[in-house]
């Protein structure tokens, strides 16, 4: 719209404007506006409950009935606090999580945290695909050809699908996690008993029941989610006169997440713990053990809820990952190098898929062994993120007015504290004992 | 060349030889030179820190700096806003490269050190934003200094020079006393400004705009996404935003006021100068999806009577964009629309023809209350560039252009 004859030298910038939209970001905005329809909130929470957290679910309702039930309660605070630190960083300084601490704590720590990172939801990936094989061989298909099918799925629903074909897609899946209701429903539980042992904390002093709870609390909060939920706001540009509707979404995010928690244990605890089969080790055997006391449709729904979760956190997970280390690291290289920055994101994104994939289809490759690792890889990686969010979101110069306030804070560290100590007694056991991980 | 990440940590010694410090930070000080490092920090544990000036300092090699003088001639340091801190300001921050039309990560800053006189002098030449600069942060303090420049080399270099860059200061008075300009960013296009403008975060967003002229400002919050334009106009200081809304094109302004809150709007509109608020309010009757939604107040009319040479010497005098020249529209002495004579056809044709003439065959029109869909479907079948829009009497309104229609049917996707 410049006065004046158009020259040569202003008829360029057409060309440079068509090679501007880096397709990587091109990418990452149609997940945004996904998230415009549904919260970052909940959609996080959804992802959460993924095939990890599925079977440690499972295994806590088959092992111990109802009594861990009210733990979720402590959780759903906890998962509320941290996330809520997130959504209030990304919301109030409109940078993501990777980019605050790239900031704040300089180039070094951030590769490092990156390239942890990268390796844990590695792990994590892995973890989804053998989810997808473990839900598919209920339905009697063998991992060769489920897995396959599955990352190519993803793939080219993420690469190649239209914003409309996504978003269609998950917001299917976003429902499909209703199938744990029903299924926890078919289960006929007793739902007086089931809701007097949410509210009445127990506490039982044995190893495998404590171990069991810092498994529930280890798989619930993921560390990469933080990353995920704030650049989350960050893309869909969530405004600070819009910070209350950002908590209510965390809100209702940790409260639903922590609500379907509450129906696979309900399911569990009902059927296969009242029935004795306390040996299963896992949410596909959950599924198996299920149908001869609940029917075949609520094995199936079981297993299906497995499969759409594993599918749902195997699209978003590897996506995520790849843009946060894009962002925190600067391969935004931009116009002239356009087609390389491109080719980084591309490169991780691919990585992470084929390489998740691939490992689950290693004949003989342990499936649970590869679950709990990547369980493991979370614990580690999960005290740094959680330390570094706090430090961030006390940080007077970064939020202003909302800064963490000293009452905030001392429910941080102390919900962060009991987490870190959980996963640390987690981590502890799965290298002095791995076999003891009953799940 | 030396680089920020070998002097930051470097040990400091004074004319003497006696250690003084360490270095922990680098300034520029914009108000005496843009480039120069004016002011070194030098850290000494529990005592207070002492700051180098550019004069004082004799040797500077990765590592290790000498000074010229002793320690009691250095000052204590007093913070300074004005001054811009390399670590702090610089490093790990983004900026935008200029010449480049990105935003971009800084990983480390290249000096220049040149002597004269027995002292010397650092200049800020270049910004690493590539692998060579990550090596050496990751690297700093673990391999020593030799070793990380034998492999650097190995890296591609990715740097920019400091004239293109342009810092990102999201402190309106800090950006003042860091004396950064928005003049270079007038030359990027402003849809490509619009882009980095829409990475940046709402402070940073509102900063940049504010520095800008109205009219860059006015392109470039045009080209941004509506939401994020009513949040700009909606936290600009209201004579900045009436400045810069009676910059854009009456459509665009119209469209922008729509989206406001209506007690924001009123005000804005009693801001501005009263024939640009009286052609936008009338702009702000029709549906955001009618004929008239879409349609500029601003055109070229002629009457049909008028002689070519006559038309196009008038043209010249006008301060005009392209896209309101794209066609021409001729009027009888009833003023109402006689015809249309696209920008080709007039520079086309030979000699001092009548308008008339030059008109396109058949004369196409809709009235402001036309749906959109039927706008498309007129610019599809007639391969038009502008369509004019009339009253009842077929008296001209304004006039649709194809980008215009571009943007609608984008939207509609």
């Amino acid at each position: 719209m410049s006065n004046g004859p158009i020259t040569a030298e202003s008829a360029g910038w057409r060309e440079r404007l068509a090679g501007l939209r880096n397709r990587r970001r091109h990418l990452w905005r149609r997940f945004a506006l996904f998230l415009a329809v549904v919260g970052p909130g909940v959609i996080t929470s959804n992802v959460d409950n993924d095939a990890g957290g599925i079977s440690t679910y499972s295994v806590a309702g088959a092992h111990y009935g109802y009594a861990l039930l009210w733990s979720l309660i402590p959780m759903t605070i906890a998962l509320y606090v941290s996330e809520e630190m997130c959504a209030r960083m990304g919301v109030v300084t409109g940078k993501g999580l990777s980019d605050l601490i790239r900031e704040e704590f300089g180039f070094r720590m951030t590769f490092f945290l990156m390239v942890i990172g990268f390796v844990v939801d590695m792990g994590n990936v892995a973890a989804e695909f053998a989810g997808v094989a473990a839900s598919m061989q209920i339905f009697g298909v063998a991992k060769y050809i489920a897995v396959p099918i599955a990352a190519l799925a993803v793939w080219i629903l993420v690469l190649r699908g239209t914003y409309r074909q996504v978003e269609a897609i998950f917001l299917v899946a976003c429902t499909f996690y209703l199938a744990y209701l029903f299924s926890a429903v078919m289960a006929h539980p007793d739902w007086k008993a089931a809701a007097a042992a949410t509210v009445v904390p127990h506490i039982q002093f044995d190893g495998g029941y404590l171990l069991t709870l810092t498994a529930l609390v280890g798989t619930t909060i993921a560390p990469w989610q933080f990353f995920y939920l704030q650049a989350g706001f960050v893309e869909k540009k969530v405004g600070r006169k819009q910070y209350a509707q950002a908590r209510l979404d965390v809100l209702f995010g940790s409260v639903s997440c922590m609500a379907i928690v509450f129906f696979i244990i309900v399911c569990c605890g009902a059927t296969l713990f009242k029935s004795g089969h306390t040996g299963i080790a896992d949410a596909a055997e959950a599924a198996q053990a299920l149908e001869p006391l609940a029917g075949k449709w609520a094995k199936a729904l079981f297993a299906f809820g497995l499969l759409n979760a594993s599918l749902f956190a195997a699209s978003i997970l590897p996506l995520s990952t790849a843009h946060v280390i894009c962002e925190g690291l600067g391969f935004e290289a931009g116009l002239d190098h356009k087609f390389k920055s491109a080719k980084t994101f591309y490169s991780l994104y691919t990585i992470l898929v084929v390489l998740g994939a691939a490992v689950i289809l290693i004949p003989g490759a342990p499936l649970l062994k590869i679950l709990i690792l990547s369980q493991v890889a979370n614990g580690v990686w999960l005290p740094i993120v959680l330390i570094f969010m706090i430090l961030l979101a006390s940080r007077r110069d970064l939020l202003g007015d909302r800064v963490s306030s000293p009452l905030f804070n001392a429910v941080a560290w102390v919900s962060s504290g009991a987490m870190i100590l959980l996963t640390m007694v987690l981590l502890y056991q799965a290298i002095a004992h791995p076999g003891s991980m009953g799940f | 060349m030396l680089h920020a990440t070998e002097l930051l940590g470097a040990e400091a010694r004074d004319a003497q030889g006696n250690f003084v410090g360490r270095v922990r930070e680098l300034f520029v000080v914009p108000a005496d030179h843009p480039g120069r490092i004016s002011r070194i920090l030098l850290g000494r544990d529990r005592y207070q820190p002492l700051v180098a000036r550019h004069d004082q300092l004799a040797s500077a090699e990765p590592g290790k700096i000498t000074l010229s003088v002793g320690e009691q001639a250095l000052d204590p340091y007093q913070p300074n806003e004005a001054w811009l801190a390399v670590q702090k300001d610089l490093l790990d921050q983004q900026i935008i490269d200029v010449n480049g039309r990105k935003v971009v990560r800084v990983n480390d800053v290249n000096l220049e050190d040149r002597r004269l006189n027995g002292i010397v002098e650092l200049r800020v030449t270049q910004v690493d934003a590539g692998l060579q600069g990550a090596a050496r942060r990751l690297l700093q303090g673990v391999v020593p200094p030799a070793v990380i420049r034998r492999l650097q080399v190995r890296l591609p270099v990715s740097v920019l020079p400091w004239e293109f860059v342009n810092l990102i200061e999201s402190d309106r008075m800090r950006r003042v006393k860091l004396r950064i300009e928005s003049e270079k960013l007038a030359n990027i296009h402003p849809a490509e400004l619009a882009d980095i403008v829409e990475a940046l975060t709402p402070d940073e967003r509102q900063s940049i705009i504010e520095s800008l002229d109205d009219q860059t400002a006015a392109e470039t919050l045009a080209e941004m996404d509506d939401r994020l334009q009513t949040e700009v106009v909606e936290t600009l200081d209201k004579e900045k935003a009436a400045d810069i809304l009676e910059e854009m094109e009456p459509d665009e302004a119209a469209d922008l006021l729509a989206e406001l809150p209506p007690e924001t709007s009123k005000e804005l509109l009693e801001e501005m100068p009263r024939d640009d608020a009286q052609e936008v309010k009338r702009l702000l009757q029709y549906d955001h999806n009618s004929a008239g939604g879409m349609m500029t107040t601003e055109f070229v009319l002629v009457g049909e009577d008028a002689g070519r040479e006559e038309v196009l010497g008038w043209i010249r005098g006008l301060d005009l964009n392209s896209e309101q020249l794209d066609t021409v529209l001729l009027i009888n002495k009833q003023a109402v629309l006689a015809g249309t004579v696209s920008a080709g056809r007039l520079l086309m044709a030979a000699g001092d023809k009548n308008m008339a003439e030059l008109r396109s065959e058949p004369l196409v029109f809709v009235n402001p209350e036309a749906p959109d869909q039927e706008v498309f479907e007129m610019f599809d079948k007639y391969n038009l560039r502008t369509l004019a829009v009339v009253d009842a009497n077929q008296r001209p309104l304004g006039v649709i252009t194809v980008d215009d229609v571009i943007t609608h049917l984008r939207e509609k996707q």
